[in-house]
């Protein structure tokens, strides 16, 4: 007991300490001088590349200090939560958009950047900001865009005849058939976090119902519709088939033995992924080399019968939204993130997919180059659920679909919690 | 000047005199003590304790009263009935297996055996390790490809078995149970070790001359003097399992499928995942009482005669 109570204590006491020195880190920001800023690219290629533009800033700013802090996606949402329970946002911080912002906005926790925006938004792609727009107010400067779909292996495909890309949903659980009959793990899943998995069910209900069933249950707070039960049917159906790797509820995404790994080291012929799939494969792979040409994508495949269409996007992108107690000079930074030349350096990196007009052509990446065409022919847009909707609906949607793929519950007690959890809110 | 004054005293001692206590200066010592107790341990409880009462998402300051709503709602979730479950069968396996296994490697360690200091810090080193520690080493020994569980089920005969005591919402919480030992039974072994160290060898001898075999020597001296030990060290493990997180959170995030989840994990993801604070708070506040009620019962009915001091009459008097 009192080793446990004084470890206990001398954790406050850090805490304690943590929070003063925090303190000072926040009173030096708001005098202007120094800018916290909180993003997720926490590997190469854009690790490097946020750092070097950060210190070309701060040379043209004399006085100014940008202070990274990268953080991998669960590591970065814990942390951000806590800080802005605790009312400190960071000055400058990576955002999915969505119900996510719209509560940090309610709380009064990050800046209305519509009119500095509106500045530069002329420069960015139609829908660029739309996730980052709440009642005509927009909350977040929009940087890199994306959609989720099928990342595959062209020489596993191969091996099992699969010639060409699946259209439908009949016809990629027949390509698993195919794989699992050639002795090939049909596709990688980290089922550890439960984000990778929803992506299947959320696409489904997409294909199924359309992007009005979607905007329909946003309104409703309700998720009873028979199609959201139907996404659920199908979804057992790939389930039943055995498609993950072994092992896969407790894998990780980007662990060394997680998805990504998985899929960069070639022992999976698939993942559902979003652009950025690629540069995780190569970061987490044996050699850090990835599948190199052997890389493909296709979109997710339509329903038979579903009023959705396979040119309908799911995904998302990032922004950065503003800390309530920012010193003018974040927003000046993200003007600068703005600006052209910047964007095409992010893009020659192939780390991300910019939302900058001008900047589209300097993707070369034959991975990006596909989402991004694709995305251009798009006739719809739907953000990931778990970020469109309040952070308690998106993870009754993460931890229902991960009852879902482990046979652990039905595609209608799918639908019932999540409708559910979004009555509550 | 006090010490001027104090200096005879020290050096007469006839007689212990009553001198007037320095009231100001133990206030002066203790407040700052005091103040940091209030605010770093009373302080949260009873914040915690006041936000149970409120439906709230962490943002700004309470407003929506719903006054044992968050506690009505807990008794009814089965997710919170599940954490009690898994919490008891942990109790009940430390008890059960880990215990007793680290009471028979203390015994063991306290044979004349050869390299004995060597097994001693084997044993501990585990112990030293923080649980995040411990639980990424795991992920990595129960990974299903390049681990070495994997390696040595197959090395054996048995497959892939490695692979999916992670992944098997059945297998889970035994693997959780594994962790948990190896980082703990050390700590134990070491407890008892010393436990047994300090029973006076002459009742050992008394034993061997009346004939008594080693069991009934282990079974009516080491045993019953070793009670104290025991009964706190029950006490500990008991805690530390209501209580457990790091390694829940990092070995398994309390997956799959909740399987593995506590507690404290599932007040982590009300907190934090999903900004229940309000019900949050009120599943830190049945942690809390879970762990109150069970620390002053024990201490009531289990500890007593060791609080009282019975422990010196059987160690003999002096």
């Amino acid at each position: 007991m009192r080793i446990s109570r004084r470890s206990l204590l001398g954790l406050a006491g850090a805490g304690a300490a943590g929070l003063a020195l925090g303190a000072c880190g926040a009173e030096s920001g708001s005098t202007g001088r120094t800018i916290r800023w909180w993003h997720i690219a926490n590997t190469d290629p854009m690790l490097p590349a946020w750092a070097d533009m950060a210190r070309r800033f701060e040379a043209g700013h004399p006085g100014v200090k940008i202070e990274i802090t990268p953080l991998e996606n669960e590591a970065f949402k814990t942390k951000l939560t806590t800080n802005i329970q605790a009312g400190d946002p960071p000055d400058i911080f990576h955002t999915w958009g969505g119900g996510v912002l719209a509560q940090q906005a309610e709380a009064g926790m990050i800046k209305d950047l519509t009119a500095d925006v509106g500045g530069w938004r002329d420069q960015l792609i139609p829908t660029a900001l739309d996730s980052y727009t709440i009642e005509d107010k927009v909350y977040a400067s929009a940087v890199d865009t994306g959609m989720v779909g099928f990342w595959f292996n062209k020489e596993l495909f191969g091996r099992a005849g699969v010639t060409a890309a699946p259209q439908t949903w009949a016809a990629l659980l027949d390509v698993v058939r195919k794989l699992r009959a050639a002795d090939v793990t049909p596709i990688a899943l980290a089922g550890k976090e439960k984000w990778p998995g929803h992506y299947y069910w959320s696409y489904l209900a997409l294909r199924i119902g359309g992007l009005d069933l979607m905007r329909q249950a946003a309104a409703d707070r309700s998720f009873a519709a028979p199609e959201f039960v139907t996404a659920g049917t199908r979804l057992a159906e790939l389930v039943a088939l055995q498609p993950f790797q072994t092992g896969f509820l407790a894998a990780g995404y980007s662990t060394a033995d997680g998805q990504a790994a998985t899929m960069g080291n070639g022992k999976a012929a698939m993942e559902l992924m979003g652009q950025w799939a690629p540069t995780v494969q190569n970061d987490s792979s044996a050699g850090r080399k990835g599948l190199g040409d052997k890389l493909g994508f296709f979109p997710f495949p339509a329903v038979d019968g579903g009023l959705g269409r396979i040119t309908d996007a799911f995904g998302g992108g990032g922004g950065f939204a503003v800390g309530r107690n920012a010193p003018p000079e974040a927003v000046e930074f993200l003007r600068f993130i703005a600006q052209p030349d910047n964007a095409r350096i992010e893009a020659k990196t192939a780390g991300v997919l910019p939302v900058v007009k001008a900047a589209q052509d300097a993707v070369t990446d034959p991975n990006l180059r596909s989402v991004a065409d694709i995305l251009a022919t798009s006739t719809g847009f739907q953000l990931y659920l778990d970020q469109a909707f309040p952070p308690a609906v998106g993870q009754q949607v993460n931890d229902s679909v991960a009852e879902l793929l482990a046979g652990k519950s039905s595609p209608e007690d799918v639908a019932e919690a999540i409708t559910a959890a979004a009555k509550q809110g | 000047m006090i010490i001027v004054e104090r200096r005879p005293a020290v050096i007469v001692r006839p007689h212990r005199r009553r001198r007037r206590r320095p009231w100001p200066t133990i206030a002066l010592f203790l407040a700052p003590a005091l103040a940091l107790f209030a605010l770093l341990v009373l302080a949260p409880i009873v914040v915690a304790a006041y936000a149970s009462f409120f439906e709230w998402n962490g943002f700004g300051v309470p407003t929506q009263f719903v006054g044992i709503d968050n506690f009505r709602r807990l008794l009814a979730d089965e997710v919170f009935a599940g954490d009690l479950r898994r919490t008891l069968l942990l109790v009940g396996l430390s008890i059960g297996v880990q215990l007793p296994v680290s009471l028979a490697l203390a015994m063991l360690l306290n044979q004349p055996l050869r390299g004995r200091r060597a097994y001693r810090m084997v044993f501990f080193a585990p112990y030293v390790l923080s649980e995040v520690v411990t639980a990424v080493l795991f992920t990595m020994i129960f990974s299903p490809n390049q681990g070495l569980a994997n390696h040595v089920t197959k090395l054996i005969g048995l497959g892939d078995l490695g692979a999916t005591w992670l992944a098997d919402t059945d297998t889970v919480i035994y693997s959780l149970f594994l962790v948990i030992s190896w980082k703990y039974f050390g700590f134990h072994t070491l407890l008892y070790l010393a436990a047994r160290q300090s029973i006076p060898h002459e009742l050992h001898d008394a034993a061997a001359t009346d004939g008594a075999s080693a069991w009934q020597a282990f079974r009516h001296i080491t045993l019953p003097l070793l009670g104290p030990t025991i009964r706190i060290s029950v006490f500990l493990s008991v805690l530390g399992t209501v209580q457990l997180f790091d390694m829940v959170w990092v070995l398994t995030g309390g997956g799959p499928i909740r399987s593995s989840e506590t507690l404290a994990v599932t007040m982590f993801q009300e907190g934090f995942k999903r900004f229940h604070v309000g019900y949050a708070s009120a599943i830190s506040m049945a942690i809390f009482l879970i762990s109150l009620v069970f620390g002053l019962l024990y201490q009531r009915f289990v500890l007593r005669r060791d609080l009282e001091g019975a422990v010196t009459t059987m160690g003999g008097h002096r």
